[in-house]
């Protein structure tokens, strides 16, 4: 009992948008599929409800082929939700007659609407609005009862809060997570918000250039990209060559045996090796993973470049020491090195003064990718 | 709240039957061109030559250059300073003056020239048709020239002040190349008005080639001569669309802006201020006063009988109006919905056919529905429904504008989530894009509606014998010299036009219509 896609592709014309994707979505779980804009992930998301038809593949929900090379099902046979960017609220009828819209003429009672309006958490007195009448994230929740009210086994959630405002996109989103996880249906979102995905649900899964790249649990696509362009993607990193040590030391809090690189940041441990025994290896390091330590007594690796507060926090600007086989490479008055900024908390800012030397440590270990051809 | 067009429109191909329907009503509506080619071809070179090489025609083509050569320039200056006036200066009275420079579109020409050549007799030739046209068609750049400027964003100005341009400069190397394409849509419709203009120009005996059309008609018929002239008359309607096509170059569409969030800094015209005031009024007074007293005047003499028949002559024009309205709205709806939902080439194609056929004046679209159906389907020569064919081709632009702009606000996410709330593609155009598309399709029919109770020249060629509808009722009084007699209709054409134009006059100032 499943969403499933096997070997989907779909081109426009010439233009290839999506290409061999396969996905399983369990029954009742949620997953996010993130990408930049033109990445194809709203085609995937249309594909699956029946607006477009793939040229090759099959989707099936829940054992029923509803797209492959025998035909399709046509959208409005298929039993799954959508809610669409803008919400998409038919501007002619109110909020209680959009909620019935679609719901089989007995079932249109006002004790079904009300019903639905408190699964959406919306207020009941909000029946006989008209759709321009409600705030953004208010027509969001309810497209969201909208397409609740069919009792769909997947809904699909189009960027539903990219056209808010922030305030009221974290609102919305807790609000739509809370709906969804009390109804238990199946949710496929699409965003281009590397937060919102990771936070969504059971699997994220990033698309970059028609394909699918990665998919698994949020925590596990986070701590172990599959590519630097993946990493990137998901959030702020740094990327730094990098020289396995051959001879593997012993570091505290680390079992034997694990791997090691020689970098600019010091020698430290592998988390997850992907770069596939390549010759030249960079080392991927998030700046959470940064500590700074402006006390130390032998200088440091690196030098404070400038200190700017930015609100509760403030952005340390690093140049990191380049790595040679000899060593570590450093001077002050040169361009060479690697520039980081980092945040700390804003009472801490004044330990960092530009021009100091400091030394930076990384905690919790690199990924090591092969080194991109420049 | 952006709604941002997330679905491409290449998605998926128009479906075949679909486009196949809308070649057909393009083909249609292209007859007449067809008409005036044929025509050219069958009376081969040497007759042609023999009809057109003469100097009746090097007359007509004169009047013609001289109406033009005076007649556009006039009007564009009118119409530009008219909205400028009333958009970015403090012009005294201009919320009034507004509404009054677009009024006498709601004055058919030939009513406005009925007006005048009755008060002022020796209004005639040249000065009088430059004048009676310029009065009537200025407003049609008026309004392009008004709705472009509050599409404007007002920082642009402001912008350009900062960068030290005075008033002046900043009109004419900033707003006025703006308003250029709008303007210059006002400018081809005042062309082929033009061109097509028949009543207002018959009245004070000024000649051009619709005038001779018309004449060549009555004494031969649709005979050689009314086809060489139309062939000519094409062809120059043809040379307004190509030097259109080559100003107008890659651009598509005057950009205007959904309404400016600031107010534009009004200009102080200082003492200048009672000297526009006083154009402005002189203004109003040519276009508008002076006919409607005029008309006002003979209402005074005319016969109580008179009346009597007015009720008929409104309800049958009102049936052909309504009959055409609908059919042009028929038509219209499959190319409008083509053109909004599936943009490509051939769609561009197909509604460049449309826009020519209709471009074409209505005396070539008469004679043409006058020669096929009298040789192709003699059943419908004079019938209604040639009537209503003709007005489907003369008004389809009336009605594309409002059905192409009302399908191209409902966004096609509405069908799709209609869709995916399990109904069926035609039920869900039925409940969700029907009730929005309502506005626009009755907006359609009003405008077709008027635009048809106020045609003269097809319906004089084209209509039952003993048709009588205002238009051709006021002709056969006031071209009979009977004035009073030609009152009551002259009103009743004024009043018909005020709906249609007050429409239009929301639409270019950007309210809504409910």
């Amino acid at each position: 009992m499943s969403l499933h896609l096997d070997g989907v592709s779909k081109a426009y014309g010439h233009t290839s948008v999506l290409r061999d994707v396969s996905l399983d979505v369990p029954a009742g779980s949620r997953i996010a599929l993130v990408g930049a804009s033109g990445s194809g992930k709203t085609t995937l998301l249309r594909l699956i409800a029946g607006f477009v038809e793939p040229d090759a593949g099959t989707i099936t929900l829940n054992g029923r082929t509803l797209a492959g090379p025998h035909g399709s099902v046509p959208a409005h046979r298929r039993g799954i939700g959508y809610v669409a960017q803008d919400g998409a609220l038919f501007p002619h009828l109110s909020v209680a007659r959009n909620v019935a819209f679609g719901l089989p003429r007995r079932e249109r009672t006002t004790a079904r609407v009300h019903e639905l309006l408190d699964l959406a958490s919306l207020d009941r007195s909000l029946a006989d609005r008209m759709p321009h009448e409600l705030s953004g994230g208010q027509q969001q929740r309810v497209a969201l009862a909208r397409a609740l009210a069919q009792r769909p086994s997947v809904i699909l959630l189009d960027e539903p809060f990219s056209a808010l405002d922030t305030g009221l996109r974290a609102q919305t989103r807790n609000a739509v997570q809370y709906v969804l996880e009390r109804s238990g249906v199946t949710a496929v979102l699409v965003t281009h918000d590397q937060a919102e995905a990771l936070s969504f649900g059971h699997q994220v899964g990033v698309i970059a250039d028609g394909r699918l790249v990665q998919a698994g649990a949020p925590a596990d696509v986070f701590d172990a990209p599959v590519s630097p362009g993946v990493a990137e993607f998901l959030g702020d990193m740094v990327m730094v060559p990098a020289v396995p040590v051959t001879a593997p030391l012993r570091i505290v809090g680390h079992p034997t045996g694990t791997m090691q690189v020689n970098c600019a940041l010091g020698c430290v441990a592998v988390r997850h090796d992907h770069s596939g025994g390549a010759k030249e290896v960079s080392a991927m390091v998030r700046p959470d993973q940064l500590r700074l330590n402006a006390d130390a007594p032998d200088g440091g690796n690196a030098t404070v470049l400038a200190v700017k507060p930015a609100g509760s926090s403030a952005e340390v600007r690093l140049r990191i020491g380049v790595h040679t086989p000899a060593g570590i490479a450093y001077s002050a008055d040169t361009e060479a090195g690697l520039e980081v900024v980092h945040k700390v908390p804003l009472h801490e800012a004044g330990r960092y003064v530009p021009g100091s030397a400091i030394d930076v440590a990384v905690d919790g270990g690199v990924v090591l990718y092969p080194t991109p051809v420049s | 709240m952006t709604r941002q067009p997330t679905v491409p429109a290449r998605e998926r191909p128009a479906p075949v039957g679909f486009v196949a329907l809308v070649v057909v009503l393009v083909a249609g509506s292209l007859v007449p061109a067809g008409y005036v080619v044929q025509a050219a071809i069958s009376m081969g070179w040497p007759a042609l030559s023999e009809l057109v090489f003469r100097a009746h025609v090097g007359h007509l083509l004169a009047n013609t250059a001289l109406l033009m050569v005076f007649g556009i320039p006039l009007a564009l200056v009118l119409g530009i300073g008219a909205a400028w006036l009333v958009e970015r200066t403090d012009l005294p009275l201009r919320r009034f003056f507004a509404i009054a420079f677009a009024a006498p579109l709601a004055i058919p020409a030939f009513v406005a020239s009925y007006g005048w050549a009755s008060a002022v007799p020796s209004l005639q030739g040249i000065v009088g048709g430059v004048l009676i046209a310029v009065l009537s068609y200025s407003p049609l750049v008026y309004l392009p020239a008004l709705a472009a400027l509050r599409g404007l964003d007002p920082a642009l100005e402001d912008t350009a002040r900062s960068l030290g341009f005075g008033p002046w400069k900043v009109f004419f190397r900033v707003v006025l190349p703006q308003l250029r394409l709008a303007v210059l849509g006002g400018v081809v419709v005042v062309a082929l008005h033009l061109l097509a203009e028949f009543g207002a120009f018959a009245f004070i005996r000024f000649d051009t080639f619709t005038t001779a059309i018309i004449t060549a008609y009555s004494s031969t018929f649709a005979g050689p001569n009314a086809a060489a002239l139309g062939v000519v008359l094409a062809l120059l309607c043809l040379v307004v669309l190509v030097i259109e096509g080559m100003v107008r170059g890659r651009a598509r569409y005057a950009r205007v802006g959904s309404g400016a969030a600031q107010q534009a800094v009004r200009l102080r015209l200082g003492r200048a201020r009672w000297v526009a005031l006083v154009i402005a009024i002189g203004c109003v007074v040519l276009a508008v006063v002076v006919p409607l007293v005029s008309v006002v005047r003979w209402l005074a003499q005319t016969d109580p009988a008179v009346f009597v028949d007015l009720a008929g002559a409104a309800a049958e024009t009102l049936l052909l109006g309504t009959l055409g309205a609908f059919a042009a709205v028929l038509v219209g709806l499959p190319i409008a919905w083509l053109s909004v939902r599936y943009p490509s080439r051939t769609v561009r194609v197909l509604e460049g056919g449309s826009y020519v056929a209709s471009s074409l004046p209505a005396i070539i679209i008469a004679l043409a529905l006058v020669t096929v159906s009298l040789k192709v389907v003699p059943a419908l020569y004079q019938t209604v429904a040639t009537v209503v064919i003709a007005y489907v081709i003369i008004f389809l632009p009336r009605a594309l504008v409002p059905l192409r702009a009302g399908i191209a606000q409902i966004p096609q996410g509405l069908e799709e989530a209609a869709r995916s709330l399990g109904v069926a593609p035609w039920r869900a155009r039925l409940r969700v894009t029907l009730p929005l598309l309502l506005p626009s399709l009755a907006a359609a029919v009003a405008l077709v509606a008027l635009g048809a109770a106020n045609e003269l020249t097809a319906t004089l060629l084209l209509a039952p014998t003993g048709t009588r509808t205002v238009a051709t009722q006021f002709w056969s009084a006031a071209s009979a010299i009977d004035y009073p007699g030609a009152a009551p209709y002259a009103l009743l054409l004024v009043v018909l036009s005020i709906p249609a134009v007050a429409l239009m006059f929301a639409h270019a100032t950007g309210r809504r219509l409910r």
